[in-house]
């Protein structure tokens, strides 16, 4: 191995640190999803530079040419400019993070039956064994352990010599895994009402709700509903990047909700996340009622969790957050947050998955 | 890297060689090593050696140049080792003409390395230097924790261009601790007979004379007894440093001197050995196919960009410049003195001492002397130089004066000690705490506020003890510290006035 890649790699290493540290204020940021391949994400990162003593010269140097504008020419160069380096995270790994920067409890699957995984890892070690499983560095530590702790160790002549009894193996441990299988229902209002800005937010949220909730399932189903006046299942790109211009009638959205769910997750089998982004400005009060009877009745009892973002363009208010509040107030299933700008979302997120749930 | 060159370059470095012997120029001996652009970037980002000691600014440099690389940002042509042999590299891969110019390239830095006085000091066998640097870095890691020393050289590397660019030319850099000798005990009083004391020896006078030796002895109990510019050397004299952390800041400031000549000889070492590759490659060098590919890597490597000086190009024409004056006779006090264009324009005393003279300033400047003696009105004029300045509103570069003056002024300030603040040690026991003073020489240009704050905050890992700095914010005078938990900073007219009042 080169000798520089060790250098490279503590670089790494202190970068990554350093990303996890400051965590919180990457959330926020859509840079990050700039290269979301697969399942590796890259966080941008800056120069890391060492503060010397400096003059402040406020932009000042020495040029040449014509004028500013006509220097000529491309140079081949020696120097190379500053690039933007960047990070790699897995998504695993961002959820981990998240986790640990929000402290957020890890979700407890509903119907906890669980499932002994038939693939097992070599973690465990064992006090006997098949000797070609023999751990040669743990038998010796336990051999110089016993020899310290009996008083036959010498310094000046260090031999450690091996019994039976300080033999150990490696062994695999069997690694129980949830058998419960997870889908998220997201809704996103996209009448005229939601900004770029406003879907900018949702995305940001959703990919760090995706990222810890799949963190926690084997195989996480998504299905995406927008809602306008009306509602319909879309892919994952249009949920995006759809924008329409009608009104909006919640209810809709949660009727379809509800006939997605009927149909393809009975809850018996799936813990049920649905999480519901808009703007608060329903079409009518009496519409807000309807809705607000359908979540009661129809989703509710089968959702693990129903998270319900407000999602504020500037100087709007909507009213549905109050209604829902007035109502579900209480209730461990029913998760509401304002999100009036990019800086609440991390507090959004900890609202959300605060509840283990 | 056990790289032999092939062949055909071999007898290709033969024959620059033998060229750059007829001009005239004296080096070491010089190996070339071929390198593929992955090594490239890596002896790159070690600054050119084979070794450095583990940190991660090399990984970091590593990394940005590979990715720069990939996207086809840059590629480096030359680098070249000061060390006896000096040591240079060729990339594999590049065409022939480019090697060719690479090696005479080299061969001018080679030449500038052995003659150039501000490298004298400079140590020729740096390259295995450097390796027993990695090899004691390591070791210090191994006992002391890869983090806690990377820490400590990361504080060291904060203050690494503190050092006295002067001391490399003095014979002890320190003074002892002055000797202490008694008292006398009326200084300056002089003989008389006692009718006529009060008028030899008038009493006014003789408390003067006893402020003043007492104020002398106060100073002298001061340490250091005058203001000590290589800071990085004082630390490691007088900082209570484990011997672990003692060797690592002297492996810093060690390295620090080394490269030292080289900040100080930018413009004048590219521009040395720009004028000697052009110089061999089109009176000996290039076969008549090569000349269209020279002629545009030639004027790659010289080319300006909006904005960025270039040391190639502006050594380059400096050098030129002196020759053709020295050997037109263009000096002295009658051209100073002529002031009428034709007759300046026609001025030629074929004199022919271009080639003494560049030579002559080869050997004896640095580039802040350099500018300041040889760039003349003529030359800023005919190259077009201008102090350009970001505008803060637009974020654009514009022009802001195109004047001689102002321009030989940014240049000489962005030249001298490298364009870094000068900063000396004041006093090791301020206060009377064992703290550290140090005074930034301020000349007009503020520091740069936070990250002055964040050195001070790395100082503390060495000194141990609060480190302070006198500066000033424009106009008023401001002595910043760190006390290891927090910055200290104090206003110092209205502290100065608290003591007067007091």
């Amino acid at each position: 191995m080169p000798r520089i890649d060790s250098d490279v790699n503590r670089f790494r290493q202190i970068v990554r640190g350093r990303v996890r540290e400051e965590l919180k204020k990457h959330l926020g940021k859509t840079e990050l999803f700039g290269k979301q391949g697969g399942r590796v994400v890259s966080i941008p990162i800056p120069h890391l530079e060492l503060p010397h003593f400096v003059h402040d010269t406020g932009g000042k140097s020495v040029g040449q040419g014509e004028g500013a504008g006509d220097g000529g020419g491309n140079k081949a160069g020696d120097q190379p400019g500053a690039h933007i380096l960047e990070a790699e995270f897995t998504i695993d790994e961002l959820a981990k993070m998240l986790g640990e920067a929000l402290e957020l409890p890890r979700i407890q699957p509903k119907g906890a039956d669980e499932l002994i995984s038939p693939a097992g890892r070599y973690t465990g070690i064992a006090t006997s064994g098949p000797e070609s499983l023999r751990h040669f560095k743990r038998s010796y530590r336990q051999a110089l352990r016993r020899m310290l702790v009996s008083g036959t160790y010498d310094p000046g002549n260090p031999q450690v010599s091996l019994l039976r009894a300080d033999r150990r193996y490696r062994t695999w441990k069997a690694r129980p895994l949830p058998k419960a299988n997870a889908a998220i229902v997201y809704v996103m209002d996209v009448s005229g009402s939601m900004g770029d800005e406003q879907k900018d937010i949702v995305r940001t949220e959703s990919f760090w709700i995706d990222a810890w909730i799949r963190s926690h399932y084997q195989g996480v189903r998504t299905v995406y509903i927008v809602h306008d006046a009306a509602a319909k299942e879309v892919d994952r790109d249009t949920f995006f990047t759809l924008r329409e211009s009608g009104g909006t009638v919640i209810s809709s959205a949660y009727e379809l909700g509800a006939r997605i769910v009927q149909e393809r997750f009975p809850s018996s089998d799936w813990n049920l996340y649905m999480f519901h982004f808009t703007d608060g400005e329903n079409y009518s009060r009496q519409d807000s009622e309807k809705s607000s009877d359908l979540l009661a009745e129809s989703l509710l009892p089968g959702l693990n969790l129903f998270g319900y973002g407000q999602v504020e363009a500037l100087g709007t208010r909507g009213d549905f957050f109050d209604v829902l509040r007035s109502r579900f107030g209480g209730d461990e299933r029913v998760a509401l947050s304002r999100i009036p700008d990019r800086d609440a979302i991390v507090d959004s997120i900890k609202t959300f998955l605060g509840r283990g749930r | 890297m056990a790289t032999t060159l092939p062949a055909e370059l071999r007898r290709e470095q033969d024959r620059i060689e033998q060229v750059a012997r007829d001009m005239g120029l004296t080096f070491f001996r010089v190996v070339f090593e071929m390198v593929d652009w992955r090594q490239m970037n890596a002896l790159a980002a070690y600054g050119g050696f084979p070794t450095r000691y583990p940190h991660w600014r090399w990984g970091m440099e590593y990394a940005e140049l590979a990715k720069s690389y990939e996207y086809g940002l840059h590629r480096i042509y030359e680098m070249v080792i000061n060390n006896d042999p000096t040591y240079a590299y060729l990339l594999e891969g590049n065409a022939m003409v480019d090697q060719k110019l690479v090696m005479a390239h080299v061969y001018g830095h080679a030449d500038f390395f052995v003659n150039n006085v501000y490298y004298a000091h400079t140590n020729r066998k740096m390259i295995d230097a450097m390796a027993n640097h990695a090899t004691r870095v390591r070791r210090h890691q191994e006992r002391h924790g890869v983090e806690a020393v990377e820490r400590f050289i990361d504080a060291c590397l904060s203050v690494e261009d503190l050092i006295d660019p002067g001391a490399v030319f003095r014979q002890s850099r320190r003074p002892e601790r002055p000797v202490d000798e008694p008292e006398p005990r009326d200084p300056g009083r002089l003989p008389a007979k006692a009718y006529l004391d009060q008028y030899v020896n008038p009493p006014g006078y003789l408390e003067e004379k006893r402020k003043q030796m007492r104020k002398a002895r106060e100073d002298a109990k001061r340490f250091p007894a005058s203001p000590d510019r290589d800071v990085l050397g004082f630390m490691m004299a007088a900082a209570p440093l484990d011997p672990w952390e003692q060797d690592v800041l002297e492996i810093v400031r060690e390295e620090s001197y080394y490269f030292l000549p080289q900040r100080q000889t930018k413009v004048m070492n590219e521009g040395w050995a720009s004028f000697w590759h052009t110089h061999m490659m089109t009176t000996r060098i290039l076969d008549d196919s090569e000349l269209i590919d020279y002629a545009d890597h030639h004027s790659g490597t010289v080319a300006v960009q909006p904005g960025r000086l270039n040391p190639y190009k502006l050594g380059l024409e400096l050098f030129r410049d002196i020759e053709r004056r020295w050997n037109m006779g263009q000096f002295g006090p009658e051209w100073e003195a002529c002031d009428r264009m034709s007759e300046r324009a026609r001025w030629d005393l074929k004199l022919g001492l271009g080639r003494e003279k560049i030579d002559e300033v080869r050997r004896l400047h640095c580039d802040a002397t350099f500018l300041d003696e040889f760039l003349t009105q003529d030359f800023c004029e005919r190259q077009g130089l201008f102090v350009s300045k970001k505008n803060s509103r637009t974020g654009e570069e514009e022009v802001e004066s195109a004047a001689f003056e102002d321009v030989k002024q940014a240049l000489l300030f962005h030249f001298t000690n490298g364009g870094r603040p000068v900063i000396e040690v004041q006093d090791a026991n301020y206060g009377n705490r064992g703290e550290l003073l140090l005074v930034h020489r301020h000349a007009g240009v503020d520091l740069k506020m936070d990250w002055a704050r964040e050195v001070l905050e790395s100082m503390t890992k060495i000194w141990k003890r609060p480190v302070r700095l006198e500066t000033q914010i424009g106009k008023k005078g401001v002595r910043l510290g760190h006390d290891g938990d927090k910055s200290i900073e104090e206003d110092l007219d209205q502290a100065a006035l608290k003591a007067k009042t007091r």
